[in-house]
């Protein structure tokens, strides 16, 4: 069998090892052997830009920006209600006003971040329904970062295994 | 200007990144379990303080469990991965000249002449990475990087230090050699320091100070090189990763046609153990592996070919993990209705195995764990798989299935990502 199989294996470089700092997003696939006809050039070749790929142009520090799933509707007055999907950056200043992710005592939440003219902080619910937190000196509180988008699905019945939001 | 190695390092990595996403399991006594064995392989503050030991397996300690009520998981490898990959990213933020050492250790290489003091850099690096990843470090900075381990080691032991020690041409250098026991310094095995505690040289000040011609005759010139770190002569530059130079490949043509997977899996299991047992006789260990079936050429049956390629988040050399995931690789390309006739599996992106040993448990408790996981592999192979098992203490078998609780993937799959009210 002269035939070498491991030719037909693509293997990234940036994957592999303990060092594979820039991973790209893209997986490791299999290659099939036999050959596969290209196609003809395209004209439109060289304006080929990659598509809109909302984490790439959304987000702009991947390395602290994570995603979360809000339960309960203490924030529908800035449109984030029940089941949505936000992320959060972590590597921005926060200030009075911004919609946050707040870790308080042992609780992760999402809500409004208020720093009053004399010092006071509190997290405010952006629905009526709900109370106030009012952080006190001896509270183990710290923000941990800023919601700067939120995904909602719509289709009742089209999507992917994971909808964010209730499935109606 | 002379440079300044700055050894990084995550305080109980598997543990933070479980305790950045679920705040509830902060200030509590957690562990998570190796996924084979569940031997204990990371241990919350709370849970050292109970004297759970790295290494241990669960059924040794489960009184311990449920007198304290101590957190249990299993290991997440695809959310340490991705965390590793965020702290290693940030530390970036200040210098390309990161190397990567493990999943949660990197040396770095500074500047020695900013202005800034190195002490307030430290505390920078720390505090940016714990805001993005919500992950404490410990950081070491000195003239050489061995000498930065030392002061790696102190700055996590030290309440004192915050975390971050720069003994950079300090003269608390003397006093930091004078704490650090000569097992503790980077490159000295157990082979090494008893070696010295035979000679009378039990801290690494007194390894600093030996005579140096006695060190290269009885340790090589990697033990020169130890001393002449110590002494703050750099030696060991900062490595760029080594590409992977080599593979190491099982595979065979079967002697007739297999068309089932139970047939195929087990071929797959016999080269993967094979390949595994060379990676350990090389002392190595591998982080990607491939597995790869096809048909008879020149049967006149219907032609499949294929091949999976999986990465292993953490480089291993353990058979089973491996087998894990040849398995899975298999699982994927396998095809019904085909007469195979070959099928293979080929490890690479192969690193020193040692690397790692060091890192996960302390030296004699690993070597002990290698040397029977060797034996076991051993007569396995020569009276037939699973002769030896990984056996429980428990007659009743309470303990026979895999442990598994497994934390969510929180940041490699949408359904798992943190809820929050």
């Amino acid at each position: 069998m002269g035939e070498d199989l491991r030719a037909g294996v693509e293997i990234d470089a940036n994957v592999v090892g303990t060092c594979g700092m820039d991973r790209s997003t893209k997986l490791l696939r299999p290659l099939f052997m036999s050959r596969v006809p290209a196609g003809f050039p395209s004209p439109a070749e060289d304006y080929v830009e990659s598509r809109i790929d909302l984490n790439r142009d959304l987000i702009l520090h991947p390395l602290a920006t994570y995603y979360a799933r809000i339960e309960g509707d203490s924030m529908v007055g800035v449109d984030i209600p029940d089941g949505s999907i936000v992320a959060f950056d972590c590597t921005v200043e926060t200030k009075d006003g911004d919609i946050v992710i707040a870790r308080v005592e042992d609780q992760m939440v999402c809500k409004i971040l208020r720093e009053g003219t004399e010092g006071g902080v509190w997290l405010e619910p952006a629905n009526s329904d709900y109370k106030p937190i009012i952080i006190t000196e001896e509270m183990d509180f710290q923000v941990i970062g800023q919601v700067l988008f939120s995904v909602k699905w719509h289709s009742k019945h089209h999507g992917p295994r994971f909808r964010p939001g209730r499935c109606q | 200007m002379d440079p300044v190695f700055v050894l990084v390092d995550v305080n109980n990595f598997y543990a933070s990144c479980e305790q950045f996403f679920n705040p509830s399991l902060r200030r509590r006594p957690l562990i998570v379990l190796s996924n084979n064995n569940g031997c204990v392989i990371t241990r919350s503050e709370e849970a050292k303080a109970l004297g759970i030991k790295m290494g241990t397996p669960l059924f040794k300690i489960q009184h311990l469990v449920e007198e304290y009520d101590v957190q249990a998981y299993s290991s997440n490898y695809e959310l340490y991965g991705d965390m590793s990959q965020r702290v290693m990213g940030t530390l970036q933020e200040f210098t390309p000249a990161v190397e990567i050492y493990s999943i949660d250790e990197a040396f770095m290489e500074l500047d020695g002449g900013s202005a800034k003091s190195l002490r307030s850099l430290g505390l920078e690096i720390q505090q940016k990475v714990y805001r993005w990843t919500g992950v404490p470090v410990s950081i070491g900075m000195a003239e050489t990087k061995t000498l930065a381990k030392v002061a790696n080691r102190i700055a996590k032991k030290s309440e004192k230090t915050a975390g971050v020690l720069d003994l950079t041409h300090s003269p608390y250098q003397e006093k930091a050699l004078e704490r650090t026991p000569v097992e503790e310094v980077w490159g000295i095995g157990r082979a090494y320091s008893k070696l010295l505690k035979d000679e009378g040289i039990s801290m690494a000040l007194a390894l600093r100070d030996a005579n140096l011609r006695w060190v290269r005759k009885q340790m090589t010139v990697v033990g020169a090189r130890i001393v002449m770190e110590l002494r703050g002569i750099s030696c060991l530059a900062l490595e760029a990763c080594p590409p992977p130079k080599k593979s190491i490949t099982c595979s065979r043509t079967f002697g007739i046609h297999i068309e089932s997977l139970s047939e195929i899996r087990e071929a797959v299991a016999v080269y993967t153990t094979r390949v595994a047992e060379r990676l350990r006789r090389a002392g190595l260990a591998a982080s990607v592996i491939t597995g790869f079936i096809q048909t008879d050429r020149f049967h006149n049956g219907p032609q499949y070919q294929n091949a999976a390629t999986r990465s292993l988040v953490y480089p291993t050399d353990a058979g089973q993990e491996l087998l894990d995931s040849a398995l899975k690789a298999l699982e994927r390309i396998f095809q019904p209705g085909y007469k195979y006739r070959k099928a293979g599996v080929l490890l690479s992106g192969l690193v020193p195995a040692d690397q790692l040993t060091t890192r996960m448990y302390d030296d004699t408790r690993w070597e002990r764990f290698r040397q029977v996981m060797e034996a076991v592999d051993y007569i396995n192979r020569k009276y037939g798989r699973d002769t030896i098992r990984f056996a429980t203490a428990d007659p009743n078998g309470r303990w026979k299935t895999k442990f598994q609780r497994c934390s969510p993937h929180y940041t490699t799959r949408l359904s798992d990502v943190p809820i929050i009210h």
